[in-house]
């Protein structure tokens, strides 16, 4: 897929914000690892309460662009906008301040933490006990099974159950804009389906989300909108219904021939 | 903030468990305050009194490094740095060094310093001396401070490359007092000479209680060992706040997972150099309190291997344990000082052989650690975070080995 198949799809951007601006816009973005370039030039919006799925194969530069918007990498070319402030150039620390919470890839939650430690340290940066006490039960109420698993530490739980844990530690920030990095990797079919059960609840209680999934077809089946990302440019976007239904996207991805 | 939060969503601590602590906790001092007492022995024999002391005051460092390595998860092998300008300070506020004349030179560079604020030094000593009370506080923050210099440029860095920096600074800074004679012609540190002798410890109003002298003279290791006591006694306390509070978990988060904590929020830099500050104050304690209890302080004493006697002593206690580090750093104090010695003399005693043990001192140290690594790991008392994990492990393979054999 290359320049001549670029947006068969008509710009819709007119009714994807409903008139409002997009909370987080990219605008040609570069990242580069050492000399090597991961990302190369992409531009992308997200508007208020959308789920936005970012697909594409291995080693397109989806992660890259993920840990680029939270500050885990620094861009050498373009520009991250969240909410008029101006990401690019922050620290981690700095830009989950402004709002943004990540559920990185591989989990990454504290093994030799409890459950409830973890959740806790998602609200790290909150004041507001009350509040606190509120979302973690609005957690345990997306995932019970954590409920179960509270004062058990974070390493012994399984692979589905460190994914919800990871998640829930997001969430416990209350973010405005949720990162989500690859939330089905390794997990169990049925568990998959639960995991996007999940995104499209949090997603309806009123958080925006972004989505990097490799699973392009349930990707595209919770997304509003979609970008494919290509080798470290956008290679297509459009409603994400209609790039499942979009030939090229069908047989790159979602393994129809 | 924390501990709300968890009390709510937590069963909270059965009351069985409480009043086990308590007695536990209890025990401890009631074996503390026996110590000088009924079991020390002396000047001799397996458990001299300037032994205890010493343990206790090697305690103290681990409880430093214990907030550093234990809990930040930093790999610091200059701890020696903060001992080093601990025992310093001790040595420029509490002795006659800055009284330095030269009658038949007057053009040498000197200080002529005379100040006596609540000192136990006699007023026809000139020089600075302050109250050990007082250096004690300006000790604390002079080491914080070299914690937050030193940690500033090397705290960006990972793991393995920390440990050598930080290896090469605990290296420098000896060597930098060691020629600090002669700074532009003045003498800050008297070289390889050392500063000594260090004022005594005054009691204060405190020697109105019983037992306790006006001023600590230098064979008095029972009175020195309560002091120490109660500084080692208070870190614990701050140790076991700290850790449970806001600053604890954000270290842990860090030693955890050092990306997943700043997503969280945690801002890197700034925890790193509070562990590093705070681990930095006991070690500056510690190292003035060195100072008033030897009485000199040499330049010799600072070294690489008290860097790693200091870490030894956590890792063999159990990494983020704050029991744990105190019993590391009790037990290789006094195996260090005094047991391999006392073991030789029994050995040569009972077998009429003629070992000298202690040259084979860091031979047992390896070996010592070797066996700690091979057989408990996670040190005599681990941390309890690191207990649960191990049994979990251990479950897993059990299911795996069952459904392996079926």
């Amino acid at each position: 897929m290359s320049e001549q198949h670029m947006s068969p799809v008509a710009d819709n951007a007119a009714v994807r914000g409903g008139g409002q601006p997009p909370v987080l816009t990219i605008t040609d973005l570069e990242v580069y690892y050492g000399n090597i370039a991961a990302v190369k030039g992409i531009s992308l919006d997200v508007y208020q309460g959308e789920i936005v799925t970012l697909i594409g194969a291995n080693g397109a530069g989806k992660s890259t662009t993920m840990r680029a918007i939270s500050g885990l990498l620094k861009p050498r070319k373009g520009e991250i906008m969240f909410e008029g402030n101006k990401v690019s150039g922050l620290r981690g620390n700095e830009v989950a301040k402004l709002g943004i919470a990540q559920s990185p890839e591989g989990r990454r939650i504290f093994g030799r933490m409890t459950v409830a430690e973890n959740l806790e340290l998602g609200s790290f940066m909150r004041r507001d006990k009350a509040g606190i006490v509120e979302d973690m039960e609005r957690v345990f109420d997306l995932f019970p099974r954590l409920k179960e698993r509270i004062a058990q530490k974070g390493g012994t739980l399984s692979g589905g159950e460190q994914q919800m844990l990871a998640m829930g530690r997001a969430l416990m920030a209350r973010p405005r804009l949720l990162l989500l990095d690859e939330p089905s990797m390794g997990l169990a079919p049925v568990l998959v389906d639960v995991v996007f059960e999940i995104i499209e609840r949090v997603n309806s209680q009123g958080t925006t989300i972004l989505l990097v999934e490799q699973n392009a077809l349930a990707a595209l089946n919770i997304g509003n909108y979609a970008y494919v990302l290509e080798t470290g440019h956008i290679g297509l976007q459009g409603a994400a219904k209609d790039l499942a239904n979009n030939e090229d996207v069908r047989n790159a991805y979602l393994g129809h021939a | 903030m924390f501990s709300s939060t968890i009390e709510r969503l937590q069963p909270t601590t059965p009351a069985g468990k409480k009043f086990a602590r308590y007695t536990g906790i209890l025990a401890v001092l009631v074996v503390a305050w026996l110590i000088p007492n009924y079991l020390a022995t002396g000047t001799d024999g397996p458990l001299p009194l300037f032994t205890v002391v010493l343990c206790a005051v090697y305690a103290l460092f681990a409880l430093g490094l214990n907030i550093v390595v234990g809990f930040a998860g930093l790999l610091d092998l200059g701890y020696v740095a903060f001992f080093l300008f601990g025992a310093y300070t001790a040595a420029w506020f509490m002795s006659d060094f800055f009284y330095q004349v030269n009658p038949r030179d007057p053009s040498d560079k000197q200080f002529a310093i005379n100040f006596h604020f609540l000192s136990t030094a006699s007023a026809d000593i000139k020089g600075i001396h302050i109250s050990f009370w007082i250096v004690i506080f300006i000790a604390a923050g002079i080491a914080a401070l070299a914690g937050l210099v030193i940690g500033a440029p090397t705290l960006r860095l990972k793991s393995d490359y920390l440990a050598l920096v930080t290896l090469g600074f605990g290296e420098i800074l000896p060597e930098v007092f060691r020629n600090g004679d002669d700074v532009f012609g003045y003498n800050l540190t008297n070289g390889t000479k050392g500063i000594g002798p260090v004022d005594k410890i005054g009691m204060g109003f405190l020697s109105r209680l019983p037992g306790i002298p006006a001023t600590i003279t230098s064979s008095d290791y029972k009175t020195k060992y309560y002091v120490i006591l109660v500084f080692c006694a208070l870190f614990m306390y701050a140790s076991i706040k700290l850790r449970d509070g806001r600053l604890g978990r954000a270290w842990m988060a860090i030693r955890e997972d050092e990306l997943a904590a700043s997503l969280m929020g945690v801002p890197l830099m700034r925890t790193k150099l509070w562990s590093y500050a705070v681990g930095a104050i006991a070690g500056g304690v510690g190292g003035a309190f060195y100072a008033t209890i030897v009485g000199t302080v040499n330049v010799d004493n600072f070294t690489f291997s008290f860097s790693i006697i200091v870490l030894c002593s956590v890792i063999l206690g159990g990494m983020g344990n704050v029991w744990g580090a105190v019993l590391g750093g009790i037990a290789i104090t006094w195996f260090n000082y005094t047991g391999l010695v006392w073991i030789g003399t029994q050995v040569n005693k009972g077998f009429g052989t003629s070992v000298d043990l202690k040259k084979f001192e860091f031979g047992f140290f390896g070996l010592v650690l070797v066996l700690m690594m091979l057989f408990r790991p996670e040190g005599f008392i681990p941390a309890a975070r690191s207990k649960q994990l191990k049994k979990a492990d251990k479950q897993v393979q059990s299911i795996e080995t069952a459904g392996a054999a079926s």
